[in-house]
């Protein structure tokens, strides 16, 4: 494997802002994230949570702002990174032709790549199905292969969408126990749930978005037992916070961020 | 990984067919590309005459049919190396213009015109082909030209003119262009019950005559001369001129005129050679 | 109906008999084909695949002359083949005309269009649905066109079989750079135009049979692939 020591964390956001159109969908967001954390970012539909996500990882390109990874390009970047998205996409290959694809666009060796294959292989359970064209397994095996292609990268950071979206309790608990593993080596987690209950048995620390905005950023514990927002509040109790307050009235504020400078 | 296999050995097979499809193009010393007219085509007399040259002198001979006035053309620009169609005019004035070596009487055969057994222009009836057409017009039954600037199509528009039939009376009620070759232009005379000219060859060995058949023929008017030309190799260097005049010259022998001579369909002899007068018999 | 009776008859008795005739055009008529379609394929794709993935200026113009070029009138195609290859054309020299590469180069023209058409609209699908993935894993463009590829392989058959059939169905455009020269030129179709001119409808009859049977078999046998593919690996 060709790893390298240096370390493209921490990732700092600068007063980030992007613009479908004339809609302003991210708004003024700045933040970091430092490594070795579990984050997760919280808020209803249409917050912002995926977009977010996603410009982090360079899908998309903040039409104001700045995405710095420490000492690093954001292209250079790009290759320490993985990410499973909500609704995965699978090649039309077998579940080992998935992997061995990815590992071949990182430019891993051929030889290297059965050993990095079979150790993913075996520590996501999908020995039984590695030779199955992927498209036909189940949503479960289906992320837990998204996961184990992106485990094979051995990035230092995997971005996860929703990863639990569409899964049933057995699936969404195998998931989640991958992630806690793949933490546990030292990779930086950087997610999107809805699901409160996975984010507080997942989350180092919390991030709270609504309509665009950061509202909030705080370790977990400290986010779920008092959170400084009143929106992130009423969140975390489960209320249906869309039809409390118009976005433009509400003055709470997050912990890192540079707020309301709503054009 | 077996699929990807498969994938392989169809796409060599594949590389392999269109190699030698490609190859199929060097053009061969000893082949001639011969433009002549469907109505020799489609008699079937190439069949019969071309085995026996190309067995004699070991030449090809490659027929492209055409109507006469397209083998002309084809001839023009130099995509042809000998020339063998049926309106003297047109060759004369080939060889003329410098695009023809030397025109030879080849062979004949005559028109015919050939309409619906009910015949009810009563061509039958009439001395000359002149009064044929003029009883086609006053019948209103419908006339199929060729409409194709072919030798059949030339010698049909001078029949006309001799019939003293303007071009101006010529409406699409009864005369109607197909814009076809021979073959073509009898099955749309056939489907429309109509008349139209025709070389003998052709309809003797045409297939779908139905209840159609010969109803005037005779006249010395419907004489159908051949000329057989090699293209001028002054004009196009690429001409074949060696093998093409060997063709010429096999054509005009007394073997080729006898070749000629004996094509016979259901009994009939369809051309008559006439490049050497005279008794072909020994 | 009698007719067709007798034709079906004769075109069973030119098979089982295995006439030399028909063989070698039925060859001839598949070897042009899949030549031309060969060759199309490998125009046809790479710019297909240039369309769907990339932007430069007149990439629309380009995906709309395409889409015109589908229905060029295979005459009007004979005839520009003609006049180019002919000795007195620009080309001329190269001697090709009345041969089966002026019918292949004819056919290539003709299936260009529809290979790229189709190969573009499916490369364009497939390509919206990875397009994420393959940006995550910082994919080269080069890697991407070739997985392209490769991932819709089996969809691609379908404009390989369309590209076919418009070369194995034409007449117009080989009858006039071909010459439909006996034993040299002549093909499915161009003896079918010529057997119908000699009034031999049972046999014109007999032979677009058998071209509609070869037709029915491959598009058979693309389909048997495509249906294939979809179980094995969800295409």
């Amino acid at each position: 494997m060709s790893f390298s020591t240096k370390s493209i964390m921490p990732l700092t956001l600068e007063n980030i802002s992007y613009l479908a159109g004339h809609k302003k969908l991210l708004k003024n967001i700045s933040c970091q994230f430092e490594a070795g954390n579990r984050y997760v970012i919280l808020g209803p539909n249409g917050a912002g949570k995926s977009l977010l996500l996603r410009m982090c990882h360079g899908l998309i390109q903040p039409s104001e702002g700045q995405v710095r990874w420490h000492d690093t390009s954001r292209k250079d970047a790009a290759k320490y990174q993985a990410m499973v998205s909500q609704r995965t996409v699978m090649l039309r290959r077998s579940a080992y032709g998935n992997i061995d694809f990815a590992l071949k666009a990182r430019n891993i060796h051929k030889s290297a790549r059965p050993d990095i294959i079979d150790r993913v292989i075996k520590r996501t359970g999908l020995g039984r199905v590695i030779n199955e064209p992927a498209r036909v397994l189940s949503l479960g095996e289906q992320q837990r292969l998204a996961i184990a292609r992106a485990w094979a990268l051995s990035p230092q950071v995997l971005f996860l969408d929703e990863p639990t979206a569409s899964l049933d309790p057995p699936a969404t608990h195998a998931i989640e126990e991958l992630i806690q593993e793949i933490s546990a080596e030292g990779t930086t987690v950087i997610m999107t749930s809805h699901d409160l209950g996975q984010s507080k048995r997942l989350a180092t620390d919390a991030i709270f978005m609504f309509r665009g905005h950061l509202k909030e950023m705080a370790p977990a514990e400290q986010f779920f037992t008092q959170p400084t927002n009143d929106l992130a509040q009423a969140f975390i109790n489960g209320e249906l916070i869309w039809w409390q307050r118009r976005p433009d009235s509400d003055q709470a504020q997050a912990t890192c961020t540079t707020l309301e400078t709503e054009k | 990984m077996k699929q990807i296999h498969i994938l392989k050995v169809t796409l060599v097979a594949w590389a392999l067919i269109m190699t030698s499809t490609l190859s199929l193009a060097a053009a061969d010393k000893d082949t001639i590309i011969l433009a002549s007219t469907t109505s020799t085509q489609n008699s079937g007399l190439f069949d019969h005459i071309l085995p026996k040259f190309e067995e004699a002198s070991g030449t090809k001979v490659n027929v492209v049919a055409v109507g006469t006035g397209a083998a002309l053309k084809l001839a023009r620009n130099g995509d042809a190396d000998v020339l063998m169609v049926h309106h003297k005019k047109s060759e004369e004035q080939f060889v003329t213009d410098g695009y023809g070596v030397e025109r030879f009487d080849l062979m004949h055969n005559d028109f015919v015109i050939i309409g619906p057994e009910s015949d009810e222009a009563n061509l039958s009836q009439m001395k000359s082909v002149t009064d044929a057409l003029k009883a086609i017009v006053l019948s209103n039954k419908i006339f199929v030209s060729r409409g194709d600037d072919s030798g059949t199509h030339k010698r049909e528009i001078e029949l006309w003119q001799l019939a003293n039939i303007a071009e101006d009376q010529k409406n699409t009620k009864w005369y109607r262009e197909a814009g076809a070759g021979m073959g073509a232009t009898l099955n749309v005379a056939i489907g429309m019950n109509a008349y139209t000219l025709t070389d003998r060859a052709t309809w003797v060995s045409f297939k779908n005559k139905q209840s159609h058949k010969i109803l005037f023929e005779g006249d010395p008017n419907l004489f159908n001369q051949y000329g057989i030309i090699l293209v001028n190799p002054e004009k196009f260097p690429h001409i074949k001129a060696q093998a093409g005049q060997k063709f010429i010259d096999w054509m005009l022998s007394k073997q080729g005129q006898k070749a000629i001579a004996s094509y016979k369909l259901e009994g009939q002899q369809l051309f008559t050679p006439d490049a050497i007068s005279g008794d072909l018999s020994n | 109906m009698n007719d067709i009776w007798e034709a079906l008859l004769k075109a069973v008795s030119l098979v089982l008999t295995l006439d030399t005739d028909l063989l070698e055009i039925v060859g001839l008529s598949l070897q042009l084909s899949l030549t031309a379609v060969g060759i199309s394929l490998l125009i046809g794709l790479p710019l297909a695949a240039l369309l769907a993935l990339t932007k430069f200026p007149g990439r629309k113009i380009l995906i709309v002359a395409t889409n015109v070029f589908m229905g060029l009138p295979p005459v009007v195609v004979g005839l520009i083949v003609y006049v180019i290859l002919s000795r007195s054309g620009p080309l001329g020299v190269l001697g090709l005309l009345f041969t089966p590469t002026a019918m292949v180069i004819a056919q290539v023209i003709l299936v260009i269009p529809i290979v790229t058409a189709i190969s573009r609209q499916v490369l364009e699908d497939y390509h919206q649905e990875y397009d994420e993935l393959l940006t995550s894993l910082g994919v080269s463009k080069m890697r991407r066109i070739s997985a392209l590829l490769w991932d819709a392989r089996f969809a691609l058959t379908t404009a390989g079989l369309a590209g076919f059939g418009r070369a194995a169905s034409e007449v117009g455009a080989v009858m006039i750079v071909g010459g439909n020269i006996d034993h040299l030129t002549r093909v499915m179709t161009t003896a079918i135009a010529l057997e119908s001119r000699k009034g031999d409808l049972v046999m014109a009859l007999a032979l677009g049979i058998v071209l509609i049977t070869l037709a029915l078999g491959i598009n058979l046998a693309a389909y048997l692939i495509t249906e294939t593919a979809k179980r094995r690996y969800a295409a």
